[in-house]
């Protein structure tokens, strides 16, 4: 079973050379630290900004620099801001190659929730339900099932919903799972879990294809 | 060159009045226009819709006017730094509209451009969707979303000439330009006041005409939400 620095890692691998991502806040952030360093890619915050860098060193942060989870940050070489119009016109362009975000649920069929629990949570969307409605290629992070041990990828949200049949890849503390047209595909184990550790942990119909790889991270 | 200088936060807010919708620029508080918030305070005004990205915290932005009760409604995408904020909209003192962000800066552009509306992504198949118009296009289904109508809007750009000509910095600049020329009236605050001629016209970010009056603000705070950094070594 992975961690979240498991979780963030395995997913450091499916940033490309050349990739502009958006990373979403908690576990997402995460993977800007594990992507391969002899690789170019530019992280993109929907605040306004393209080549972030790591957190300033104390005493140098700064007001004015931030991301979309109101960190302070650093740019590196051959970065830009721009206003939210610009910023959004990059998401739903699709000029934005990887989008990694968090989830309370996925369903089988892409769909995606994650911004309100109703009487109980409501922070808002932020630029959630812009990326999701048009990013092609979008990843969640997520832990597979939730603090009472409830499966979260289920065969249909039971929360307000983000987005429609938009999520294309799903890694979580057990697995690595593809959205197909039949289900959840399980593509990898994380170490450790056998597939009916999985099977058990996911609500949603769970495809298994013949031996199913342990992930290597 | 037509001059849009006042002298301060008070005559830059001439004419704002109870029950009026305003956009107020800045993500969290990043390039959120202190001065001008903090004159609507001193003022009083009350039933306010606030069109704003966020909501500030619970004593710094925007919290400060829901802390005293002025404002009646709140369109932003993402509300989540405000237990004040949350209070009031859970016991129903303050109604909200929650808007995916994208969604929100291009209906102020909408407004500044002349678009009464547009198609978007954003949203479809959600509660966000309900009740609009929405088409498809290409074999994608879209959302038809209405320009914003406002009567002021305040932004905060870091410098600024007398012809109203605004500059920004880094992260700072995010909803500010939109919300220029999106409003009957567009009053701008700067951190530095030119003159004209002392802004080269290559690094306009925002020229003069969208900005009805500009002034020089005082005693930027520029409070840091998450301060995050990394050991020297």
């Amino acid at each position: 079973m992975l961690d979240k620095t498991g979780i963030a890692k395995r997913i450091a691998q499916e940033v490309k050379d050349g990739f502009y991502v958006n990373l979403g806040i908690g576990i997402p952030t995460l993977v800007a630290n594990y992507v391969r360093n002899d690789i170019s890619v530019e992280f993109q915050s929907e605040n306004g900004v393209l080549g972030m860098g790591p957190f300033p060193i104390e005493g140098e942060e700064d007001a004015d620099i931030i991301n979309a989870g109101k960190q302070t940050i650093t740019t590196l070489p051959g970065a830009s801001f721009f206003d939210s119009v610009t910023s959004f016109g990059m998401i739903r362009g699709k000029h934005v190659d990887l989008t990694i975000l968090g989830a309370m649920e996925v369903a089988e069929n892409g769909d995606i929730a994650n911004w309100k629990i109703p009487g109980k949570m409501v922070k808002g969307m932020g630029g959630a339900m812009d990326l999701v409605a048009s990013a092609e290629n979008i990843i969640v992070a997520m832990m597979h099932t939730n603090r009472d041990g409830e499966p979260k990828l289920l065969k249909n949200c039971t929360l307000p919903l983000t987005g429609v049949g938009c999520v294309k890849k799903i890694v979580t503390n057990l697995a690595v799972l593809a959205i197909t047209p039949d289900g959840f595909e399980l593509l990898e184990r994380a170490p450790g879990v056998s597939i009916t550790d999985i099977q058990k942990a996911t609500e949603g119909h769970l495809v298994v294809k013949g031996d199913v790889p342990e992930m290597r991270i | 060159m037509i001059r849009k200088t006042v002298n301060s936060a008070e005559e830059a807010l001439k004419g704002v009045k109870d029950g009026m919708t305003l956009m107020l620029g800045g993500f969290g508080l990043c390039g959120i226009p202190e001065n001008a918030i903090a004159e609507l305070v001193r003022l009083g005004i009350k039933n306010l819709t606030c069109i704003s990205n966020n909501a500030g915290v619970d004593d710094f932005g925007l919290g400060l006017l829901l802390q005293k009760h002025q404002v009646k409604k709140m369109i932003s995408s993402y509300v989540g730094e405000n237990e004040e904020f949350e209070r009031q909209m859970l016991s129903g003192e303050l109604e909200v509209e929650l808007t995916p962000q994208g969604t929100l800066a291009e209906k102020c552009r909408a407004a500044q451009s002349g678009f009464p509306a547009f198609y978007t992504p954003a949203g479809y198949g959600t509660e966000v969707a309900e009740g609009k118009e929405t088409r498809e296009f290409n074999g994608k289904m879209y959302v038809l979303e209405h320009a914003y109508k406002a009567d002021f809007s305040f932004v905060k750009a870091w410098k600024g000439d007398e012809a109203g000509n605004l500059i920004f910095k880094g992260t700072a600049r995010n909803f500010n330009p939109c919300m220029c020329g999106a409003a009957n009236i567009t009053v701008a605050e700067v951190e530095q006041l030119l003159p004209a001629g002392a802004l080269d016209p290559n690094e306009i970010h925002v020229p003069g005409i969208f900005v009805k009056r500009i002034f020089q603000g005082r005693d930027y705070e520029k409070r840091i939400e998450q301060r995050t950094i990394r050991p020297r070594n």
